[in-house]
């Protein structure tokens, strides 16, 4: 009976072949390490905080008036209200965390190179949609540090020339964030992930036209590629058990651990708290908005602190595969850059002045001045590389250039 | 070919292009309303002033009153402060303390740090910003931090001695 319903839909429908091309059969590096399961748990991640949202959405209020309390109301009345709750906002954390791992392993093993840049591109788009929907989603709560986050934020908009006070003005739809914004914010939080889902199908796409990357940066093509199913899918969902026991771990013993306190004090627009700090996954963008003295400058800064990685592919002149892992300087770099990066959260999450101006503007420079030593050094350490002696197959290959076409 | 069977190429480059054009306008000019709508509403612009009671201020006293939602800062200067404020020109963004009030002990100016927009809370000698650490003085003058230009003056007159009207 399965199998005569299965051959109907196969007649009209490419189901089976779907399936095998793209899920069981489809084939993928043997020599994938754990750094390649990020992907696929950012992929769970946004399926659960879809649904959670879904949930919560049906006890939401987007008024000024009711925000605060209908999120209690779901915290405190609603059957497992506190769980959703909590699910949605560490995932976001965890959406996070996750697509952090993810570019920096794509930085780690130079995965952003040839043929890869529309992926790398894809996801710059998507990282762009996380944020957006983040901040967004983090004015709904309409406590204190929402509403200061959002004030700031929409405030960055100012800096806009000529017509900033329009720009501000239009996007809020008020004089200060209020009522408009917070409903035009729930309106958008629910629409992002759209996109999100849309952008996601083309970085699969696209992935599943030029295949994963793999540590050794050489293409495996048939020689070495196994199917997707029962290895990786094995493999992805260990490293789902392992992640969901990190989550759960966040969700029932430590959820307020990524609230702010000030969080739980309602909106209060003639008040602004004595220290405000944005969640921690925009911290580094903030020190960086904050090392600048000048409005527009700083918002410049962050804005191309995010874009300049869409560059890598430019910037990164070296043909030596594998990433860091084969590459002393390029690995030097990438841990100078996370060490800045650390650096920069640390700044951005401490209050203004002092000490801490001076470490976030060297930290500002660093991040910035590792993109620019980037094409020369690559250049540099190709050459160097080649001139400690190559292995003659690694020569070969770099020599002709052109990566063997996998077949399907 | 028969004369009426030619393709007149430039013709019908001409109506190509005219009915992207047209097409383009178009969809640009439905796209207005839905840009328009996200600008205040009337409601919102329908809360343009509001009248606020001095007499209760005692001098050396700020109070935050709202102004289309926004904290407006109310100081009652002291003499001392006053003297003072009149002797300087501010920092980055130099006035006169005279060119900033209506009535010298009653300082008026808009509660955001023009900044980023955060709340700067009082000081002894002016205001200082929680976000970003920009520094005020007692005539809203910025004195140092990020901000570009001093504390917004909103308009306002005297509708007696002791009340105002913001807006």
């Amino acid at each position: 009976m399965a199998q005569r319903l299965i051959a109907w839909i196969d007649q009209r429908f490419p189901l089976t072949t779907f399936i095998k091309r793209e899920l069981t059969d489809y084939p993928t590096p043997r020599n994938l390490s754990y750094w390649w399961n990020f992907g696929f748990l950012a992929g769970f991640i946004l399926v659960i905080q879809i649904i959670s949202g879904v949930f919560l959405a049906m006890h939401y209020k987007p008024d000024v008036n009711l925000a605060f309390d209908s999120v209690q109301h779901i915290m405190r009345e609603v059957n497992y209200g506190w769980l959703i709750r909590y699910i949605h906002s560490t995932g976001a954390s965890a959406f996070f965390a996750v697509i952090y791992i993810h570019m920096a392993r794509t930085l780690y093993y130079g995965s952003y190179r040839a043929p890869r840049e529309l992926m790398w591109w894809s996801g710059q788009v998507l990282l762009i949609l996380l944020m957006a929907s983040a901040f967004m989603g983090y004015l709904l709560p309409w406590g204190q540090m929402s509403f200061w986050g959002a004030q700031v934020i929409t405030s960055l908009f100012g800096a806009t020339p000529l017509i900033g006070d329009e720009v501000v003005l239009w996007l809020r739809g008020d004089f200060v964030v209020g009522d408009a914004t917070l409903n035009r914010f729930f309106a958008l939080h629910y629409l992002v992930p759209f996109f999100i889902v849309a952008m996601v199908i083309i970085h699969l796409v696209a992935l599943h036209h030029v295949k994963s990357s793999n540590p050794s940066g050489i293409n495996l093509a048939d020689k070495d590629n196994i199917p997707f199913h029962p290895y990786f899918t094995a493999k992805d969902f260990f490293g789902l058990g392992v992640f969901l026991i990190i989550f759960c771990g966040f969700v029932f013993f430590a959820p307020e651990f990524f609230i702010e306190v000030a969080n739980n004090v309602p909106a209060d627009p003639l008040q602004t708290p004595p220290h405000i700090v944005p969640e921690w996954y925009f911290l580094p963008f903030y020190a960086i908005l904050r090392a600048i003295p000048d409005t527009l400058g700083g918002v410049v800064a962050m804005g191309l602190s995010i874009l300049i990685f869409a560059a890598m592919p430019f910037l990164d002149r070296s043909r030596i595969p594998g990433g860091a892992r084969f590459r002393p300087f390029y690995r030097a770099l990438f841990y100078i850059f996370l060490l800045d990066v650390l650096v920069l959260t640390y700044a951005g999450s401490q209050a203004p002045g002092g000490l801490v101006a001076g470490v976030d503007v060297v930290a500002t420079v660093i991040y910035f001045a590792v993109f620019l030593v980037l094409p020369p050094l690559s250049v540099w350490e190709e050459r160097w590389l080649r001139a400690r002696g190559l292995p003659p197959a690694l020569r070969d290959l770099l020599d002709s250039a052109t990566e063997p076409e996998a077949k399907r | 070919m028969a004369e009426k069977d030619r393709v007149d190429e430039t013709r019908r480059d001409f109506l190509l292009t005219t009915t992207g054009v047209v097409g383009a306008a178009g969809v640009a000019a439905a796209c207005w309303p839905f840009i328009s709508s996200m600008n205040p509403s009337l409601a919102v612009q329908g809360q343009a002033n509001t009248e606020v009671d001095l007499s209760t201020v005692a001098p050396g006293v700020m109070t935050t009153v709202a102004w289309r939602g926004k904290p407006v800062f109310i100081v009652h200067r002291t003499p001392e402060e006053i003297a003072a404020m009149a002797a300087t020109e501010g920092g980055k963004d130099p006035a006169t303390d005279q060119s900033r009030v209506q009535e010298a002990q009653w300082l008026v100016v808009i509660g955001l740090c023009t900044h980023l927009g955060c709340v700067p809370n009082k000081t002894k000698a002016g205001w200082l910003c929680p976000c970003h650490g920009s520094v005020y003085d007692n005539s809203g003058r910025v004195l140092h931090g990020p901000a570009p230009r001093n504390l917004d003056v909103p308009p306002y007159h005297f509708v007696t001695q002791d009340k105002i009207l913001i807006g």
